[in-house]
């Protein structure tokens, strides 16, 4: 039965259309994975349908009869909710707290707990997911807290549950067993949309897949048993895109970056044991791990961020060491693992932003502090043409690009400031397959001229894909060195996951 | 042309000054409710406020002799928010910068006007910028916040000035709280002749122009800028947040100093227990309807100034009690506040104004 049917729906933006005629319907127990790029209107669609955004034309029809959708209560009381890739949490709550918080069942005037966590109870029984209702959710790891976004939605009598990129903040157990949840939430009669980047997951969970390009629909019935990585990448970009093909070095060079006996100690536990590494000239060194295994622990130190326990950095052979200043002026470029946090500053501009970091430099700011802003707007132009950021002007803010010219700018930032060394993490989080294509791209091009980058990543493909040498980092140790294509997906998958002596004894 | 238009009308500033002119003509008529609920005349009543302070030459005088001090505590709040620090300090750092400059105008004899007066300015610069870097150091230091710290030091500077007033201070034989005269060089220069208008006024507008330069101009307002809006990145870009903070902070209880300074060498020609009629605070509200933006605190200023020396006239032509303008004052500033207030409230005339296209 179909329990969604939206048609026609229009929705402008000054200067773009959002969505141009997009029609979607959604069955009884069907998983549907939206796919797109950034800016391709899949949020906004979602966004009609949990009445947060009021599209200029089309309807929206539940159980074949038209409604009106003016915010998200109304969507709740039809039993269509969202998980947001933010979790909306309160981290003191418990479980049960954090559910039943605004339909809580009461007795006159008094909270009901015991029936709170009777009802919360029964619903983690039924489907299967291992939590307990007692546990403040700040105890819980992300991928429990959002199971609790699930159940939340669960408590309201959801039919259809909308999840907004999902995996991004998952490791790969997690996303398994979050894949285990959907498959028993289907099997009880519930919908689900699925917004994501990820193709693979894509293809392993969907019954459908619909595509989405410049706010126009492509395709509504995909068949993902029939559909391949390569095959919804093109009609996502509407060109054939490859992200699977090696160009390995052609040349490595001297050693650039000579880290050695990296200790850092957090709360009393060693989050890096002596860490020792060399990045070459003309070679990409990834760093294969599950978050939270000393990866930001490993930026901050290279990057000056953070003072170290004990490290001796070496650049080309003299000594680095102070606070971020001193390794941005001694050419250490960083792009930071979180674009938005530590990246940019979202309300100023591009021009602001693709200075940040290096507006003391000569070339921007005259001996009296006085920013030369006739070169900085010129210098900007010609970056974001050079680094193709979608947008109409430099004088455009961050808010309003989409994540992938976002980290195009970051990436601009650093790369055009002739770095002899680039500390890289996540370089295409949350970015859509074209702008990833092109930051790969620029990341093999800036190697081949001879630049020292090590890649930290949580994405395993990308790692593999675009190193020339792979660390495997679990929990604060480098556990196994290897060649590109020494060891399978497989292999590496269970060496983040520490299980090295299982790994030796098989191979 | 029109992209040109579109542009400046999508820019920050230019929404905040929408929000802002809302917000006001909103209040005017929200009080125009309440003078008529109370039994007056709201026409008679804002004839007689706008009539005296904008059509009379005294009344202008009055206006912009009130909107002064207002002006400096304004910019002193509006910069250290650039950094998201509140000054709530303002009043304390006015009174240290008042009783510095009077001290130095009062005791220093040999200087010839045209270097007293800033030297006695510059004396009441330093006291409230160190009064206010002591707070930014606690934060930095020890992470104490600097709303709490800022609006307790208040307490402690006011009660010293006054203790210095009352007691060491004091010229003999005088029994008031109260410094000795201010010599003949350290005296402000009087705009108009027989008002309260002093050259304060232009120290005021130069540094709110000032200001405004250090903030698109110079590499450390860059700075301040990215700091205020997003500390994370702006470490991760190798900037000493805690160097803004302390040198922030610092500009801005050196501005409420000013404001001490100019009272003291201006307007009462010595340090006067208790002459700051909360000052500081109100530089909060002036700079809140400035969206912290210093040349728009020029304009709150002003606009407060008015309503300030508007009162005056009122009480003294209407039944209508004088503190009617401060309700204004605190109706404007909730809705400044509040901008979805505002968005809500006008929704009904966006619609109509979009579907008359």
């Amino acid at each position: 039965m179909t329990l969604i049917r939206m048609s026609g729906i229009t929705k402008r933006y000054p200067g773009t259309v959002a969505l141009d005629r997009v029609d979607f319907h959604l069955k009884e127990g069907e998983i549907v994975s939206l796919l797109g790029e950034n800016g391709a209107g899949k949020t906004t669609l979602m966004k009609v349908l949990y009445g947060m955004t009021i599209p200029e034309e089309g309807d929206v029809f539940y159980k074949e009869e038209k409604v009106r959708m003016r915010k998200p209560t109304d969507a709740i009381e039809m039993g269509i909710c969202m998980v947001h890739q933010h979790f909306m949490l309160v981290p003191a709550f418990t479980v049960t707290e954090n559910i039943v918080v605004g339909s809580e069942p009461h007795k006159g005037i008094f909270l009901d707990l015991e029936q709170s966590k009777k009802e919360v109870g029964e619903l983690i029984k039924k489907f299967g997911f291992h939590i307990s209702p007692d546990t403040e959710v700040e105890k819980l790891s992300v991928g429990e807290q959002q199971r609790v976004e699930i159940l939340k939605a669960l408590y309201r009598k959801a039919d259809v549950i909308i999840l907004d990129e999902p995996t991004a903040v998952l490791t790969p157990t997690e996303v398994d067993e979050l894949f285990e949840i959907l498959r028993t939430l289907k099997k009880e009669g519930k919908s689900i949309i699925l917004i994501t980047h990820k193709l693979k997951e894509t293809i392993a969970i969907a019954d459908r897949v619909v595509i989405l390009r410049d706010g126009k629909l492509i395709k509504d019935n995909v068949d993902p048993a029939q559909a391949s990585v390569e095959s919804l990448s093109e009609m996502m970009v509407g060109r054939h895109v490859d992200l699977s093909v090696r160009r390995p070095a052609k040349e490595i060079g001297e050693v650039c970056l000579h880290v050695k006996d990296l200790c850092v100690t957090e709360d009393g536990q060693d989050k890096l044991k002596q860490i020792n590494l060399d990045v070459h000239r003309g070679e990409i060194l990834g760093i294969a791990g599950i978050e939270g295994n000393g990866q930001t622990q490993l930026i901050e130190a290279l990057t000056g961020l953070r003072k170290p326990q004990r490290m001796t950095l070496d650049l080309d052979g003299t000594a680095v060491s102070g606070s971020a200043d001193v390794f941005l002026k001694r050419k250490i470029a960083h792009i930071p693992e979180d674009r938005l946090k530590l990246g940019l500053v979202k309300e100023l501009s591009i021009r602001d932003n693709l200075i940040l970091g290096y507006h003391r430099e000569p070339d921007f700011c005259n001996k009296y502090s006085l920013l030369k802003r006739s070169y900085i707007r010129q210098y900007t132009k010609k970056l974001k043409e050079r680094f193709l950021v979608k947008a109409p002007s430099v004088e455009t803010a961050i808010s309003s690009l989409s994540g992938g010219n976002q980290q195009k700018v970051v990436i601009a930032r650093a790369f055009s400031r002739d770095p002899d060394a680039l500390i890289i993490a996540h370089p295409t989080r949350g970015v859509d397959i074209g702008a990833m294509e092109y930051i790969h791209q620029q990341m093999t091009r800036l190697r081949d001229s001879g630049k020292a980058i090590l890649l930290i990543s949580a994405d395993l493909d990308e790692v593999r894909v675009l190193s020339d040498r792979i660390l495997v980092l679990y929990e604060g140790e480098i556990v196994r060195e290897s060649m590109p294509g020494e060891l399978n997906e497989v292999q590496l998958g269970l060496l983040m996951t520490g299980a090295k002596s299982a790994l030796e004894k098989g191979v | 042309m029109r992209e040109k238009i579109q542009q400046i009308k999508d820019t920050k500033a230019f929404q905040s000054l929408i929000t802002s002119v809302i917000a006001l003509v909103i209040s005017l008529l929200l009080g125009a409710v309440i003078i008529s609920l109370s039994g007056y005349s709201p026409v008679e009543s804002y004839k007689a406020i706008l009539g005296f302070s904008l059509g009379t030459k005294n009344g202008i005088a009055l206006s912009l002799s009130q909107a002064t001090p207002i002006m400096f505590t304004g910019l002193a709040v509006a910069i250290a928010y650039k950094v998201k620090m509140i000054n709530t300090g303002a009043e304390g750092q006015l009174y240290v910068g008042a009783i510095a400059a009077a001290v130095a105008g009062a005791y220093i004899t040999f200087l010839p006007r045209a270097v007293h007066i800033p030297a006695a300015m510059l004396c009441g610069f330093m006291a409230g910028g160190l009064a206010a870097l002591f707070v930014a150091f606690l934060k930095v230091r020890f992470g104490a916040g600097e709303v709490i710290t800022s609006l307790m030091l208040n307490q402690v500077l006011i009660l010293f000035t006054s203790y210095l007033a009352n007691g060491p201070l004091k010229p003999d034989g005088s029994s008031l709280p109260q410094t000795e005269m201010v010599q003949e060089t350290a005296r402000l220069t009087r705009l108009i002749p027989k008002t309260q208008l002093t050259t304060a006024l232009l120290v005021a507008v130069i540094t709110a122009f000032i200001l405004h330069f250090i903030l698109t101009r110079t590499a450390y307002g860059y700075e301040m800028k990215a700091t205020g809006l997003n500390v994370d990145a702006a470490k991760t870009a190798g900037i000493h947040v805690s160097g803004i903070y302390l040198r922030t902070f610092f500009i801005s209880g050196a501005i409420a100093g000013l404001c001490g300074a100019s009272m003291a060498l201006g307007t009462n020609h010595r340090f006067v227990e208790g002459f700051s009629v909360n000052y500081g605070f109100a530089g909060i509200s002036v700079a809140a309807l400035a969206a912290y933006n210093p040349l728009g605190v020029i304009l709150s200023a002003f606009l407060f100034g008015v309503l300030k020396a508007g009162s005056i006239t009122l009480n003294r032509t209407t039944a209508v009690p004088m503190e009617f303008v401060d309700v204004i004052q605190v109706l404007v500033v909730i809705l400044v506040a509040a901008p979805t207030l505002i968005r809500t409230l006008t929704r009904p005339f966006s619609v109509l104004a979009k579907g008359g296209k």
